[in-house]
């Protein structure tokens, strides 16, 4: 059978299982779903499909293996890094219908979501039915899956206090390459999604894998106290050799919930500050002060010594600081005018702050970009997710051109440095892979070749060259 | 294209399929075909691949221009600042480039045939536009305060006449002073020039306007939010200018005034928000007002509502060319799913098309039973004639 024969075929066997108005193999819909909003070139899907329950992922799955047709999912299409790009064609699995918030449980704290459920719609729905209760949102637009965002170990507003969102997984149902459905967790053998301990723990089998392990189709995250008052203090060096020792110190008090730097030319106030906001809350007034004293007298030494201080901030400037997720964080993607940024994000330890802030000046000052630097705590000082992110203006190739060789840059550096690029683009991974111990690598080609014989799960993603 | 400038500047972040408050989809057209190239975002950047010859003018990049409903959702909670005002009128561009080669959907150019030979979208005669105010005693407007505009829907539709006399008989239960002109308008041409054919609204428009200024006309009620909106926002380029009102605006103030002899059985009343009204015009509290003033109403809110409302699905054309169909994912559905969430016995509206669109809806989703579409000055006739 022709390729043709063979995709009309199986888009006549989509619609059957999802319905016409959700399969699509026209010209619009493969350029659309071609590329995210990121550097990488564009690769077209044969076939879009928008299932609506995990039976018809399980049915798709089943297809598509019978048949080796590849097949990509896809959350929002946020990530920037060309992770859900159909690179050798095939479905991409759109997972936006899926998007029912299951359960809630109040006292046990954790939330069972389908995959499609956005970061928003969590969230609004824990405002009106669970006021009490947060989950840790991602610094992404609220249309951005929560699956999708634990997949690729995101990180958020609660990281401090949790860990990457990958941490705060209870449990999975995923639809495997063959078409099994399987619960991983507490889910598993309780009708609970409390925990993934004591069991086995298969969840990090579909964590980090850029969706080349199976389709993730539900979800359970833990969730944690809303608190009523809330608020955010900005410290601020010159020195950004002081910046792991500050952040050593100041999540020792483990009293705030996110710790994030942010270094940026613009607006002309900021240049050369290096900003540590932090972010806490509490139940009454007085804990917030107490709270606040905490984290104060945890760096008077370096406020004494006056090399660092706290920014002044009057309650009105601190209201776009505790917003989640900040809208104004999309605008950067409109400094060249130009409607695109992207960003390398570096799991690194913190220790490596100052290498990794001067490595990030010196190739926006080398490429000429536009940037804006920063990171994320990760736990009480683990490692931090330190991001490199650069403008540029899609309509110039050129500057497109640009900015894809910073990231170049910026991805081989890391690396070298000791640091790992975050939901790496494909050409990163290769970076990685370079890097990695070969029996680690060795591990997870075994471990595929098992989950996925016929290697249709998101192909071109964790492959040497 | 007018704005192409713009196309490439959208970062697809997403926030524009969303209502404020991130509860769920919130534009029409994405919620009811769910791929991405039927959300803002995607029509951007299909539009510039369309410019850049990337896309041919298919069936299906036809449907995607005009599966825009011009509900300006996206133009308010878009978060680019720059150029955030502009997004409605680079879909408008696209789509007026689709009319002028000639290549719209068989719907939308049936639809923009009768506007041209008829002066409105059914087809129907232009001597039966008064047709709604034959059993009415409706002045044609000479020296009165205000002449009523009711519309195509209002006109021809025989819900929208329903709703038309039901209006004009709360305004002159109120002592307002106003006429008509039946035959002798035309279409305000708001959804024209929401399908892009601008030459076609600028003929409408004129029309109406030396109509009006031939019999010195100052002040204008309309009956639709959609006609609110044409005469005035758009028919000042053309010289038309008048201090236009739709009638909740005339009527609030005067019914909170009101009292009332007796009381009335209570009733559960929910309110969705007209786009031409709210986003497009920023008119939140008239309807509102003229609920919280009615004896025995108990009203609550949509979680979509004010300028986060989710559309009903019927404008920038849509309402007579049904580009988005009558699935599950329909927004009137959707709306309707969400209005009877508050447990409210009544949807209010304040617009003929809402109206006409929503009851379809109820049916639809077979909610017949627990929730009923009733138009303001409908609700405020049947309060009133109980109350007085």
């Amino acid at each position: 059978m022709s390729g043709v024969s063979l995709m009309k075929e199986i888009v006549e066997k989509l619609v059957k299982i999802v319905g016409a108005e959700f399969v699509s193999d026209q010209p619009e819909e493969r350029y659309i779903y071609s590329m995210d909003p990121g550097t990488m070139p564009p690769r077209e899907p044969d076939i879009v499909v928008i299932p609506g329950t995990s039976e018809e992922v399980r049915q798709i799955m089943i297809l598509a293996n019978r048949d080796e047709i590849p097949v990509v999912p896809l959350g929002a299409g946020l990530v920037l890094s060309g992770l859900s790009r159909a690179l050798k064609g095939g479905i991409i699995l759109d997972m936006k219908r899926m998007n029912r918030i299951l359960e809630v449980n109040e006292t046990s704290r954790y939330a069972v979501v389908e995959a499609g459920t956005s970061q928003g719609m969590l969230q609004a729905y824990l405002k009106k039915h669970h006021p009490n209760l947060k989950h840790s949102a991602p610094d992404a637009p609220p249309v951005a899956t929560i699956a999708g965002n634990v997949s690729i170990h995101g990180s958020g507003h609660l990281s401090h206090a949790a860990g990457f969102h990958s941490d705060m997984l209870n449990g999975l149902e995923v639809v495997l390459p063959t078409g099994e459905v399987a619960r991983i967790g507490s889910c598993a053998t309780s009708p609970y999604w409390f925990s993934r301990a004591p069991l086995p723990d298969l969840a990090g089998l579909f964590l980090g894998w850029a969706g080349t392990t199976g389709v993730i189709t539900k979800l359970a995250i833990k969730l944690y106290p809303n608190y009523k008052y809330n608020d955010v203090g900005i410290f601020v060096t010159e020195e950004a050799q002081l910046i792991p020792d500050i952040l050593h110190r100041m999540t020792g008090t483990q009293v705030a919930e996110d710790m994030t730097t942010w270094m940026t030319p613009k607006p002309d106030w900021a240049r050369g500050f290096l900003h540590c906001d932090i972010n806490f809350g509490a139940n009454t007034k007085d804990e917030l002060i107490w709270k606040r004293n905490l984290i104060r007298a945890s760096v008077q030494e370096y406020i004494d010594q006056k090399v660092a201080g706290f920014m002044p901030l009057p309650p009105a400037m601190k209201q776009p600081f505790l917003e989640v997720p900040a809208r104004t964080l999309s605008r950067f993607a409109d400094v060249r005018r130009g409607g695109g940024f992207e960003y390398v994000g570096a799991i690194m330890p913190v220790d490596l702050f100052p290498e990794a802030y001067k490595v990030g000046l010196e190739i926006a000052d080398s490429l000429n970009v536009n940037y804006s630097l920063g990171s994320r705590i990760i736990g009480v000082n683990h490692c931090m997710m330190f991001f490199y992110a650069y403008a540029f203006n899609r309509a110039d190739p050129a500057d497109v051109e640009r900015a894809q060789k910073a990231l170049e840059e910026t991805n081989r550096i890391v690396v070298d440095m000791g640091g790992i690029p975050w939901k790496a683009e494909a050409p990163a991974q290769k970076e990685i892979i370079r890097k990695m111990d070969p029996n680690m690598f060795d591990l997870m080609n075994r471990i595929r070749a098992v989950l996925d014989p016929k290697g249709i799960m998101n192909p071109g993603n964790w492959e040497e060259d | 294209m007018q704005y192409e400038e713009i196309l490439h500047r959208c970062f697809r972040c997403g926030y524009c399929k969303l209502p404020g408050n991130y509860i769920d989809f919130n534009c029409p057209a994405y919620l009811a075909f769910c791929f991405e190239t039927y959300s803002p975002g995607g029509r951007m950047w299909l539009l510039r691949a369309w410019l850049d010859k990337k896309i041919e003018t298919t069936d299906r990049f036809q449907e995607i221009l005009f599966s825009c409903v011009n509900c300006g959702n996206c133009v308010e909670q878009c978060t680019f600042p720059k150029f955030k005002d502009q997004l409605l009128l680079a879909f408008m561009a696209g789509k007026e480039e689709l009319v002028n080669a000639g290549k719209v959907p068989p719907a939308v150019r049936d639809c923009l045939t009768n506007y041209q030979h008829h002066g409105n979208p059914y087809g129907f005669a232009r001597k039966k536009r008064h047709g709604w105010a034959e059993d009415l005693e409706v002045d044609r407007f000479s020296e009165h305060e205000y002449l009523f505009f009711p519309g195509d829907v209002g006109s021809y539709d025989s819900r929208g006449q329903e709703i038309c006399r039901s209006v004009a008989r709360l305004l002159k239960a109120n002592g307002i002073s106003f006429g008509i002109f039946g035959a002798d308008e035309v279409s305000d041409g708001n959804e024209v020039n929401a399908m892009g054919e601008t030459e076609l609204f600028r003929y409408l428009a004129e029309e109406n306007i030396k109509t009006f200024n031939a019999s010195q006309v100052k002040k204008i009620i309309t009956l639709s939010p959609h006609a609110y909106n044409a005469i005035k926002n758009d028919y000042l380029q053309f010289g038309g200018q008048y201090q236009v009102f739709h009638y909740a605006q005339i009527l609030a103030p005067i019914i909170k005034q009101q009292t009332y002899k007796s009381d009335v059985p209570p009733m559960r009343v929910t309110y969705h928000d007209s786009c031409y009204l709210g986003r497009h015009n920023g008119e939140y509290w008239s309807a509102r007002t003229i609920l919280s003033s009615l004896p025995g109403i108990q009203f609550v809110e949509m979680d979509r509502n004010m300028q986060n409302a989710l559309c009903c699905g019927g404008g920038g054309g849509n309402f007579f060319t049904d580009i988005l169909g009558r699935g599950a994912n329909n927004p009137a559905r959707a709306r309707i799913r969400e209005a009877a969430e508050t447990a409210a016995e009544v949807l209010a509206v304040a617009c003929p098309l809402c109206a006409v669109v929503l009851e379809d809806a109820v049916k639809a989703e077979r909610l017949d039973e627990r929730i009923e579409v009733k138009e303001i000055s409908e609700i405020a006739n049947e309060i009133l004639d109980k109350a007085n």
